[in-house]
This record gives structure tokens, sequence and C-alpha cells, in this order.
């Protein structure tokens, strides 16, 4: 099993979670976080006190998936979530060592 | 403020051989109004004839009352607008401009005076402000309220009841030392706060309401004050004191823990908005009530207030765009309040388009004071009571010396020839921006060393400023033991 990290622009969450949705992925876990790559932040001005924001809101998105599927998911997200323009956000992977269901106690992909 | 008002008499007899042509009219209205007064004593007029005496002092009467009630009606209503000035309006502005862990507590700041200045006003605020005294202060003829009830006092207003008057000026005695919170917020006690301005009340703005506003009173244009000076609805009372202590605040208490390398961003500007636009409808009832009735010069003050209000929030957007490339928000808002401000001492004296001017200056002024001239000296006017309130009424003061006219503003009366005794400069009396000046000095003056002395006495007393500790924790919780925002309760 593989676990599916990706920082993403806010505005792009509903697409992608429609796409990973539509190719039968079930579970999904979002937070909204702040952060920044290489992207540069912008400046606020409030009467006159100049602040520089570099943290900008972003959505963390976490997935676990079956092996097998890390590909086509991963490119699943890549190609919804871009813009093409700097600050798209970026993807992560794991490897994860199990999984359980809380309900049941199925492990391993049963449990996702 | 202004006596225009005169009680409203018509002598019907002469004004139908002075005017034959009104005859009919008014013989319609005195038809009428015979009718409404036979209504009314029935018992006591149906069967004697009336004589001519008898109808005119009913007559008389009759307008009386019902200009009393129109009067009254117009002046509760400001009262009320004036109240809602400090809550809701002040508590969202300036609660918006805080960060989130301080929101409760500076709106406390505003809230919890609508209690402590009306029992302080009760008791011996309206008195010391408003009885006869000497030019500085009243006295004690009106402590508890003493012998204020609904018969008018023709000093401060004809034909509203004295209880009427006392209860308006209760709500300007609010508000002023509200004003100042902005310059102490995020890092008070809450305790000093209370202690500061039960004594700031007493020593500054009570006097400083006697010598403008009071009979006798040292600047007091109409009822006998040595230097005449024109002030309709608070710039020096309200403004330059406020202002002006705040700025002494601000320097005391010193900067708030992390300033300026923290950022202090305003957590939520949408409330401002609203704060702001809840306090230039008030500000109608504050300038436009400042009459004291419910006459062309109540509507003269409340033009020139929104006049005053929208120039500057061009004025304040302009500046800032220019500037920084953007017009914000929260320069739009500080502009609109800059302005009511500055035309507040004016809006009972100056036409409309001086009114635009003042307001366009002021917007422009204040903007320099809060981002220029802040920043260069580096006192840390937390919501910049100073920049606004102090630079607003100084400003509007001193032009009030210059635009204030007879057209608008017959307080003065004529002189022994019959003419209009001129105002402002506009008028011919240039020596007026002078007096305008000296009322100036004089509410700098008071204000600069009375809140020094105060915050003395309070700092000795019991501490003025929280603890550092408490100043992270946020003086919602360290104050108050609570918190504005508990989205997930």
């Amino acid at each position: 099993m593989k676990k599916i990290e990706a920082i993403i622009q806010p505005h792009k969450l509903d697409e992608v979670k429609e796409a990973l949705k539509s190719g039968g992925i079930d579970g999904i876990t979002i937070s909204e976080v702040r952060g920044h790559g290489r992207q540069k932040g912008h400046k606020e001005v409030y009467r006159g006190m100049e602040y520089d924001v570099d943290l900008l809101p972003k959505i963390k998105l976490e997935i676990i998936i079956p092996d097998a599927r890390l590909d086509e998911v991963t490119r699943t997200i890549a190609s919804t979530a871009r813009t093409g323009k700097i600050g798209d956000g970026k993807i992560f992977i794991y490897d994860v060592l199990e999984a359980i269901r809380i309900r049941n106690d199925d492990t391993g992909e049963a449990a996702l | 403020m202004n006596r225009n008002s005169t009680a409203l008499s018509i002598d019907l007899a002469t004004l139908n051989l002075k005017y034959p042509e009104t005859a009919l009219v008014n013989r319609v209205f005195n038809c009428t109004l015979l009718f409404v007064i036979g209504l009314c004593s029935n018992s006591l007029f149906a069967q004697t004839a009336f004589t001519t005496d008898q109808k005119l002092a009913a007559l008389d009467s009759a307008t009386k009352a019902a200009q009393l009630s129109g009067d009254n009606a117009w002046m509760l209503t400001s009262a009320a607008l004036v109240l809602m000035m400090t809550g809701p309006g002040l508590a969202l502005f300036y609660g918006g401009l805080v960060r989130r862990k301080n929101v409760l507590a500076t709106m406390m700041h505003s809230f919890v005076l609508m209690a402590v200045v009306t029992v302080l006003w009760a008791i011996y605020g309206y008195s010391f402000a408003f009885a006869q005294g000497n030019p500085f202060i009243g006295g004690f003829q009106y402590a508890f309220l003493n012998g204020i009830g609904t018969a008018p006092n023709p000093d401060y207003g004809a034909t509203v009841p004295h209880e009427t008057y006392m209860i308006y000026q209760l709500m300007f005695a609010i508000i002023t030392p509200a004003l100042i919170s902005g310059a102490f917020a995020e890092r008070i006690k809450f305790s000093a706060m209370l202690l500061f301005t039960c004594l700031w009340s007493t020593i500054v703005y009570f006097p400083m309401a006697h010598m403008v506003w009071g009979k006798g009173g040292l600047l007091n244009a109409f009822l006998g004050g040595k230097i005449p000076c024109f002030d309709f609805a608070g710039g020096t009372v309200v403004h330059i004191t406020s202002g002006v202590s705040a700025l002494v605040c601000a320097l005391y208490l010193g900067k708030r823990a992390g300033f300026p390398r923290e950022p202090m961003k305003p957590h939520n500007l949408v409330i401002s908005l609203i704060g702001a636009c809840l306090l230039w409808v008030g500000w109608f009832g504050f300038n436009a009530g400042s009459a004291v009735n419910a006459s062309g010069l109540a509507t003269s003050a409340f033009v020139a207030t929104h006049f005053g209000a929208a120039a500057a929030t061009l004025g304040w957007l302009f500046g800032e765009w220019a500037k920084h490339g953007k017009p914000s928000m929260l320069g739009g808002i500080s502009g609109a309040v800059a302005g009511l401000v500055a035309i507040t001492p004016a809006s009972g004296f100056v036409k409309p388009f001086p009114a635009l001017l003042i307001g366009f200056l002021a917007g422009i002024v204040c903007f320099f004071m809060v981002t220029t001239v802040k920043s260069k000296f580096g006192y840390d006017d937390t919501l910049d009571a100073f920049g606004v309130h102090g630079a607003g009424g100084t400003l509007g003061a001193l032009l009030t010396g210059v635009f204030a006219t007879y057209a608008i503003n017959s307080g003065l009366g004529n002189d022994s020839a019959g003419k209009p005794i001129p105002l402002g400069w506009v008028d011919g009396h240039p020596a007026q921006v002078l007096n305008q000046a000296v009322g100036i000095v004089i509410a700098w003056g008071l204000a600069l060393i009375g809140t020094f002395i105060i915050l003395k006495i309070v700092d000795a007393a019991i501490g003025v400023r929280a603890s550092v500790e408490q100043e992270i924790e946020g003086l919602d919780l360290s104050m108050h033991g609570e918190e504005g925002y508990n989205l997930d309760a």
C-alpha cells in the first residue's frame, strides 16, 4: 500500500476530488494548511504597515491506495491540479506498513 | 452647540394686519386649531365664548406643545443614535482591527463605558459639565440629577425637556473615553482601564464639556464665554481630548510586545466595516442632533456630516492608491471616520461645499498622520486614535473658524445696526481662526497634562499595563476568561 500526500491549490480541490471519486478512490482526508515552496508570497498593507505574507493557504490531501494503482492515481492528481503556474504544489509518496478498519478489524488492502 | 431655536409663537392678529393675503389661510388654520383645542378641553370651553387673549394663549400653548413633541422626538432618536455609535459601532470597528485574541477585551473597552459613564453622569457628571459654576467647570446644582425633569432648560434647549438634553449629552460622555481605547488596546489591564476612565471623565471630559457647551463656560460662543470658540458637536470636546489623550496613553504604555517585528494584522475587517457604517449613521444623531431641535439647522448639520464623510473616504483612498498602489477597504472606512471627525465641530456652521472640502482634506491629512508620521516617530497607537481623532479633530476645529457662516447658523444674532454678526473668515471675521486656535490649545493642554497625571496615579495605584504573559496569551483569556470565537463549540 502507498500513501499519497498531495499539496494543491485550494481552488483545485473540488476538481481533484471529483476525478478521484470517478476513478474509484473512496477514502480521502484533506486539511487546510499554509506553506510555500518556490512560490513567492504577497504584500499586505494595513494603514501603512506592510506585511510580507509568504505562507500561503494550500490544501493537503491524503489518500492510501493499493500499490497497483499508484501510477494511475498520481497522474490523475497531477493532471487535474495543474494550472501550469508556480504554486501548483507537490505530490509525495510513502510506503504504508499496515491499514486497519476500526469497525471490524479488516486489515491490509481490504481495509482501504 | 447652538441654541438657534426660539419657541414658535404666532400672533395671528398681527399677521393678518401685516399680510392680509394670509388671512384666509389663517382662518382655516385657526378653525382647525380651535377644533382641536375644543376636542381636548371640551368641558372648559364648551359653554364660554373665547376672548381674543384666551384664543391666543391657547394657540400659543398648542404650538409650543407641537414643537416640543417634534423636537423631542428627534432628540430622543439622536440620543439613541449616538449610543449606537459606541455599541455596537465603535466596538465592532475597533474589535475587528485587533488580533483575534483581543477582540472581546477591545469590545469591552467600549461596551463597559455605556455602564460606567452613565453612573458617573447621574451622580455628578452632568452637573460638573452643565450646571453653572466657574468658566472651567460646573457646580453641584444638578448633582444626582437634582431638578432635571421634563421642563425645558432654555439655555440648552428651549423646546425639549431638560432630561432629554441630559441623556443626549450622556451619550457623548460615553463615546469620548471609548475612542481613547484605540490607543491602549491589546495591552492595558481591565481594572486600570476602568479607573483611568473614571478619572479621565472627571478631570478632562466634564471640564472641557463645560468650557465649550456649559452656561458661562470659557469658550462658549453662545452662552457668555470669554473666548468664543465654535464647536458644534465636539471637535475640541470629544475628538481633540480623546485623540490627544490617546497619544499620551500610547507613549506612556509603550509598544505592544513584539511591535513592530511581529505581524499585527486586523483580524476581521468585515466587522470593522459594519462598525464604521454604524458610526457613519450614528453620527447623524451626533451632529444633526447637536442642533437640539429638528430645525433647518439640524438639516444643515446632517448634510455637512454626510458630505464630509463622503469626501474624506475618497481623500484617504486616493492617498493610499497613490502611495501603496492599492485602495483598501480599511483605508476607505478609516477615511470615512476621519471625515466625520473633522466635520463634527463645523457641521452646524458650514455650507455643503466647504463640508466636502473639509472632509477631503481630513482624509488626506489623517492618512498622512497614520502612515507617515506614526512610523516616523515609532509610537504604537494601536488603532490610530490619535492619527484620526486628534489630527482630524484639530483640523476640523481650525477650519470651522474659516468656513463658519451666519448663512447657516444665526445663533449669534444681529448687531445693533441689524446686520448679522459675522462668524468665520468667510463672513469677514478672520480673527475667529485665532479663537478656534485658543480652544484647540486649551483642549490639547488639558488632555496632555490631565491624561499624564491620571496615568501616573493609576499606575501607582494598581499598575496600568498587563504583564507580558497576559499580553501574549491575549486579553480575552487573561482579563475576561473567555474567547471571541469558539467555532468548534
